[in-house]
């Protein structure tokens, strides 16, 4: 799991909560992977910030990532590359998601999340 | 990320793996390569909603439309299925290809979605036999190519 998948995912245990998912790694990968700015820049509005910062610090690759994006992110390539590797480059592959409101623990097994829900819970 | 045309993106979509032991109860049917390969050309050449976007597969399977989404240069694409097993033959087929800008989850599709679909193409969808049950080699059925788009953020 990339920390930009785990931004956009919430658990679904009580409607209008859930969100972020607190990660608790027992495995975390990093990869190489191409640069693409277009990309990056497009998702930095995208991402909730906050969650985002706090997903890398937890897991240890924060990476110097600043708590507010920079002004005209969109042109400097730095910033931009640091954004790519926490969001892209970074990978759980072993642990849990927590839910914030509710404690309830989704496994991540080689590298995907299980969001599932029993039939009493939704 | 090298993009390919479209021939030679169905040539490379022949590669991916299929379902190992598919369950009828989730009604696994593979995507073939050709109508993988028109979907997903449609999708970036006509709407451009492929290449440096952030893609998801919903009902991925075993990949093989998240794959090519891949090749064609989506920014990130996310799998979403029920079927741990698939998604077994989908990070196989990932690793095959050294596709890095693949994500994958297990997880069913939100209910509260508020989104406007738009019926873009029918196809004719040809079904290998894949049952103990099927007595034809394959049979072809009517499909739709749907367009869904966010109405409200």
């Amino acid at each position: 799991m990339k920390l930009l998948t785990h931004n956009m995912l919430t658990s679904h245990v009580r409607p209008g909560g859930g969100f972020p998912l607190r990660i608790q790694a027992t495995e975390v990968k990093v990869n190489n992977l191409d640069f693409n700015q277009e990309f990056t820049a497009r998702m930095v509005p995208k991402v909730e910030w906050g969650a985002l910062v706090e997903a890398a610090e937890s897991l240890g690759h924060r990476s110097d990532l600043p708590s507010e994006p920079i002004p005209d992110y969109e042109k400097n390539e730095e910033f931009l590359r640091k954004v790519h590797h926490v969001l892209m480059e970074v990978e759980v592959m072993e642990g849990v998601l927590k839910c914030p409101d509710t404690g309830r623990e989704f496994p991540i097994t080689k590298g995907i999340p299980n969001m599932l829900l029993s039939e009493e819970e939704t | 990320m090298k993009k390919c045309k479209r021939k030679e993106l169905e040539s490379c979509l022949q590669q991916v793996d299929g379902f190992e032991d598919p369950k009828l109860l989730l009604e696994q049917y593979p995507t073939r390569p050709h109508i993988a390969a028109c979907m997903l050309y449609t999708i970036h050449n006509t709407f451009d909603d492929i290449e440096n976007k952030i893609v998801a597969d919903l009902g991925c399977g075993c990949g093989v439309l998240s794959i090519g989404s891949a090749m064609l240069g989506a920014g990130l694409c996310i799998g979403f299925d029920v079927d741990a097993d698939a998604l077994e033959v989908f990070n196989r087929n990932a690793e095959e290809f050294e596709l890095t800008n693949i994500d994958m989850h297990i997880q069913k599709k939100a209910d509260d979605w508020k989104v406007k679909m738009e019926v873009l193409a029918e196809l004719r969808y040809d079904l290998p036999a894949s049952y103990k049950f099927h007595k034809k080699k394959s049979v072809s059925i009517e499909g739709m190519l749907i367009c869904m788009r966010w109405t409200s953020k």
